[in-house]
């Protein structure tokens, strides 16, 4: 494996700018490791190597030329494959849109490319982004790369993975209910999730359109920064996203957390957390206390009703969102010469959709259902209301709020398959910040028997930089120990 | 079902007549059992009091974003050409009734 | 057995007008001039329900919005939301419609308003909202034998506007005069044309007092609703009297073959569930906003009929047949510049003009027509060159061929005959082939009027008519010597 793969995103575009290295040459030292480790990662769906390596010559021959560059030239991008591409088939790891090839890009694809990053493939991911362990994928789960019979977590399992295995140098994943942070966790590398509005979700292909944010993943917080700072901004082809303001994520990069208040809420510690997370994010607390910060334990009482809001939300959502799969205008269509259009739409549903996602979708259903939807779906929104005021309550007092990114360590592939309910309490600390709309990090803090541990951290609404900040100084002082199995 | 938290097969079928997905009738008692057991938790939430609580539907405090009525001229043939079933420029769809 | 003459009729309208004046989609910037243009070339990502798409509001349409509800004194919401009503059909693109409705107690752009019709009537409007058109289907034959269905998304994502009535009307024909009214005010505000094909439709619902509410959709002009509401009603009757239920359903209205069809053969009833859509961010509407908008309010039925009175000095009957027909008050009014007599004019228009359009078919603006041409017509009547019967059928002509009066007298000789020596020889041969209407005319001067006829007819009626009695008495006189 080449060395030039664990340079920094930084470090990448100033060595390419200066032609210390070409573009091409890194980027085919990706393609080489991916063709390395694929068959035991199988972190991508699609590789785009044709593109990426005309783009990465027509940087280059720019740079020789002295012309102007982007912020990421040259750099890799893989994209989670619910993000769309023009002309590039975009599966959302579902036979429903196998072969799906967007007419247009997202906006954060127009971002990425007029800053000259390379994206470099589209990755692999629960069905939907319906997950939390990549398994739900119609192509097959992805590995953890620090332990090969694990999940990477999910959905955005092979954005992660794909990070983490040095296959590329950053990722764009998207984050419903933790999506991004339960894989970077669970892979050992930083993944934030922004507040809501501050990534235009234009060309994201929705599942739950009030919660979920395209999200960065980088292997350092320095990178994830760049990343960020690369894709936010408000977008009028999307309603719902807002100015990012004065923020200015670079200037965040810091080791200095003296002064910030932190707030420990008792319910992210709750039944069901494993007592190797809770020790190794109370040893982050410590060393942020140690370098200056201060704590106090809180409680936030409607937190443990987060994850019944959020599942009945986002299945409410994903219902009606994935209603447009009937195979007329794109996407899967049997033949239906002997069918009406009824019996037809459901066939063409029944086969292109996999068991996790019509889950979901009956759920969702029910959810909205007349007689049902009092007591499911508005009553799930009230009480997203509640976690919202509790919370900006709370950050009247704190800074940050800390606890566990994931409450356990990356399980065994297939160990939580068959009990639908026991995975989804996996996102029992993450489904938070995607209810309130508020920003939310997780950081590499430790390891346990050589699985990786993050600690999540939560900030009020813009406040990314509080976020950047406590992260990069955590980066500095914790060094998990961790092993890539690739 | 505030009492009774179990759900039907016939609710079942319906469901999957609403959501448009195929389920035969030995699926029905599966997923009639596995919603079930969901359902039971999602009922968690009848432990809050929500009285005179306001749901959220939108999480950032933006209003009034709209466009203006400007018209655009784009091609639709990159649209048109993932079309799997058209006739001329129509898009094919099975028979009504 | 039930006695049916009697029995009270309820109607309630949910109308949809397209705002024809925006120049793109509701959602999108495809435009929204689709009519004369081939299949699915106005679609785009968010119009075609592309995954991964998302819909920005198009200003113009709240701005419309606001004006319809002003001129429909209704409330105006400070603050509401878009919902998605789910529901799945080869027109939708995404399988569900952006609208207003909220079951959980929302608000729409606005509500509670009324519309006066004649008399002591009153309309109530209980809401009024803004939502997208969906596609359009066409098929091989009959929906029920075409194999497949063709589907065309031009139309789908154009702005409409839903007005929902209370069930206060109590006919067939005040449901069209409110139609009228509704269409007259929409163009009054320039905000959506009914002359354009397919861009006011609406859907009733009937309850007949003893029976169930039925719902008729489909009615895809404002002509048809009377005849669809007919039907309806005759076909509940009947089926009371002969002591049958009424049941709860939707109909569809056949335009080809004029009758209601119950379209129910799915297993299952529908629900909407509706919930808000998220991917719009809420609506609110300031009091100067709405200011702004009475500021810019462009003359109403009312008012312009008002001015047509005073102005004109024409009837109120034909003051209020105008201004329902925007086109045919302004026709009216660019006439009227040019004559001298715009009473006569008046009822020329509402009278003859309206009755041969209603018989052709068609809308003024088909009809070759101009303003010019009706005042030169006018104005040969008036100096005798043709007669008030001719003029009639001149009319008529000149709606089909848009030629100038002038062209067509030429043409046609529709002159009128004022040459005395040629109508004494008709009238001699007249005399003597009828000699015993000779004789009854002598004794009563009653049946003189039979002469005269046959002396217009021998003319097809173009003799002069006040000659022609002249001339027959004249003769009646000479023969009673
Ligand atoms: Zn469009």
């Amino acid at each position: 494996m080449s060395r030039i793969l664990e340079l920094s995103a930084s470090e990448l575009v100033s060595k390419i700018r200066t032609q210390e290295i070409t573009a091409e040459e890194y980027v085919n030292k990706c393609y080489e490791r991916i063709k390395e480790v694929e068959d035991r990662i199988h972190a991508f769906i699609t590789l785009t190597e044709n593109i990426a390596l005309e783009k990465a010559q027509e940087i280059d021959s720019r740079i020789r030329r002295n012309e102007k560059v982007g912020t990421l030239s040259g750099i890799a991008v893989a994209i989670k494959d619910n993000i769309c591409i023009n002309d590039v088939r975009t599966t959302c790891a579902s036979k429903m849109l196998e072969n799906f090839i967007p007419p247009y890009d997202a906006t954060v694809i127009q971002r990425l490319k007029s800053q000259d990053a390379i994206l470099i493939g589209k990755t692999n991911m629960d069905e939907f982004a319906m997950g939390t362990s990549t398994e739900h994928s119609q192509f097959g789960p992805t590995h953890n790369p620090h332990d090969l019979d694990r999940v990477p977590g999910g959905s955005s399992g092979g954005s992660a993975a794909s990070v983490a295995a040095l296959e590329t140098t950053i990722s764009l994943g998207s984050d419903t209910g933790g999506s991004v942070r339960c894989p970077a966790s669970f892979c050992g590398i930083v993944g934030m999730k922004p507040t809501y509005g501050l990534i235009s979700r234009y060309g994201l292909i929705a599942y739950a359109n009030s919660l979920e944010q395209i999200s960065p993943i980088a292997r350092n917080v320095a990178d994830l920064a760049l990343l960020t700072e690369c894709i936010a901004g408000q977008d009028n082809k999307d309603s719902t996203s807002i100015d990012s303001g004065t923020q200015n994520l670079k200037n965040c990069l810091v080791d200095d957390v003296s002064g910030v208040k932190i707030g420990v809420p008792e319910e992210l510690f709750g039944i069901g957390t494993d007592e190797v997370v809770s020790k190794a994010v109370w040893e982050a607390i410590s060393k942020l206390e140690g370098l200056g910060a201060t704590f106090s334990k809180i409680k936030l009482e409607s937190l443990e009703y987060a994850l019944a809001s959020y599942y009945i939300i986002a299945m409410s959502e994903a219902s009606s969102n994935l209603a447009r799969y009937d195979g007329l205008r794109y996407g899967l269509r049997l033949d239906d010469e002997n069918y009406d259009w009824s019996t037809a739409y459901s066939r063409n549903r029944d086969v292109g959709f996999g068991a996790e996602v019509k889950r979901r979708i009956m759920l969702g259903t029910f959810a909205l259902s007349a007689g049902y939807y009092n007591e499911y779906y508005l009553k799930a929104q009230r009480v997203r209301t509640l976690i919202r005021q509790e919370l900006s309550k709370a950050f009247k007092d704190f800074d940050l709020i800390i606890g566990p990114t994931m409450p356990i360590l990356p399980f065994r592939l297939g160990e939580k398959l068959l009990d639908p309910l026991e995975m989804y309490m996996c996102d029992v600390d993450t489904v938070i910040a995607n209810l309130a709309g508020i920003p939310a990090i997780s950081v590499p803090c430790s390891s346990s028997q050589g699985l990786p541990i993050g600690v999540q951290m939560m900030a009020p609404a813009l406040r990314e930089d509080v976020l950047i900040k406590v992260a990069f100084s955590l980066e500095q002082h914790l060094k998990p120990d961790l092993e890539l199995k690739v | 079902m505030s009492e009774d938290k179990k759900i039907t097969k016939e609710q079942v079928k319906h469901l999957a007549w609403l959501a448009r997905i195929k389920i035969t009738d030995s699926e029905e008692s599966k997923y009639a059992e596995e919603m079930g057991e969901i359902l039971k938790y999602f009922r968690k939430l009848d432990e809050v009091d929500t009285e005179g609580v306001e749901p959220t539907h939108h999480v950032v405090d933006v209003v009034n974003v709209m466009r203006e009525d400007e018209p655009e001229i784009k091609p639709a043939e990159n649209i048109l050409k993932i079309v799997p079933a058209k006739k001329d420029r129509f898009i094919k769809a099975p028979r009504i009734v | 057995m039930v006695e049916t003459t009697e029995l009270k009729v309820k109607i309630g309208l949910e109308v949809h007008c397209q705002l024809t004046n925006l120049k793109s989609k509701l959602f999108c910037s495809c435009s929204s001039d689709y009519r004369q243009s081939p299949p699915n070339t106005h679609v785009c990502p968010v119009c075609m329900g592309t995954p991964g798409s998302l819909p920005v509001l198009n200003r113009k349409a709240v701005e419309d919005a606001i004006l319809i509800a002003l001129a429909l004194n209704m409330q105006i919401s400070n603050k509401t939301i878009f919902y998605r009503k789910n529901y799945f059909y080869p027109d939708m693109p995404k399988n569900f419609q952006i609208s207003q409705y909220d079951r959980a107690g929302g608000i729409p752009i606005a509500k509670n308003g009324s519309k006066k019709l004649e008399v002591e009537k009153i309309v109530h409007i209980s809401r009024l909202q803004i939502e997208e058109d969906p596609g359009k289907i066409s098929y091989e034959g009959t929906i029920e034998t075409s194999k497949s269905a063709f589907v065309d998304y031009n139309r789908a994502g154009i702005a409409l506007v839903e007005i929902v009535t209370e069930p206060d009307i109590n006919s067939p024909k005040e449901a069209r005069i409110f139609l009228q009214k509704i269409r007259s005010i929409m163009e009054h505000l320039g905000v959506s044309s009914g002359e354009l094909e397919g861009s006011m439709r609406c859907d009733a619902n009937i309850s007949i007092q003893g029976g169930t509410r039925v719902e008729v959709k489909n009615i895809s002009s404002f002509k048809e609703v009377e005849r669809a509401l007919n039907f309806e009603i005759t076909r509940q009757k009947n089926l009371l009297r002969t002591g049958h239920r009424i049941g709860q359903e939707t109909r569809h209205w056949d335009e080809a073959r004029r009758v209601t069809i119950s379209l129910r053969v799915k297993e299952e009833e529908e629900d909407y569930r509706y919930f808000p859509e998220a991917d719009l961010v809420p609506l609110s509407i300031s009091e100067e906003e709405i200011e702004r908008q009475k500021n810019s309010m462009p003359e109403l039925p009312e008012g312009h009929m008002q001015r047509l009175m005073t102005q004109y000095d024409i009837s109120r009957q034909n003051a209020m047949t105008l201004i329902d027909n925007k086109a045919l008050a302004e026709f009216f009014e660019e006439s009227a510049v040019n004559y001298s007599h715009p009473d006569l004019l008046g009822n020329w228009i509402v009278g003859d003009l309206l009755s041969y359009l209603y018989e052709m078919d068609i809308e003024l603006k088909d009809a070759k027509l101009m303003p010019r041409d009706l005042v030169k017509m006018l104005e040969l009547i008036d100096d005798g060159t043709i007669s008030g019967k001719i003029g009639k059928e001149l009319l008529k002509e000149m709606l089909i061929s848009g030629k100038s009066p002038d062209e067509i007298i030429n043409q046609k000789e529709m002159r009128r005959i004022s040459d005395s020596e040629y109508l004494n020889q008709l009238t001699e041969e007249i005399f003597s082939s009828n000699p015993q209407a000779v004789k009854d005319a002598i004794k009563d001067p009653k049946a003189v009027r039979f002469l005269i006829g046959q002396l217009m007819k021998k003319t097809g009626g173009k003799a002069d008519p006040q000659l022609a009695n002249n001339l027959v008495n004249e003769k009646l006189k000479t023969s009673k010597t």
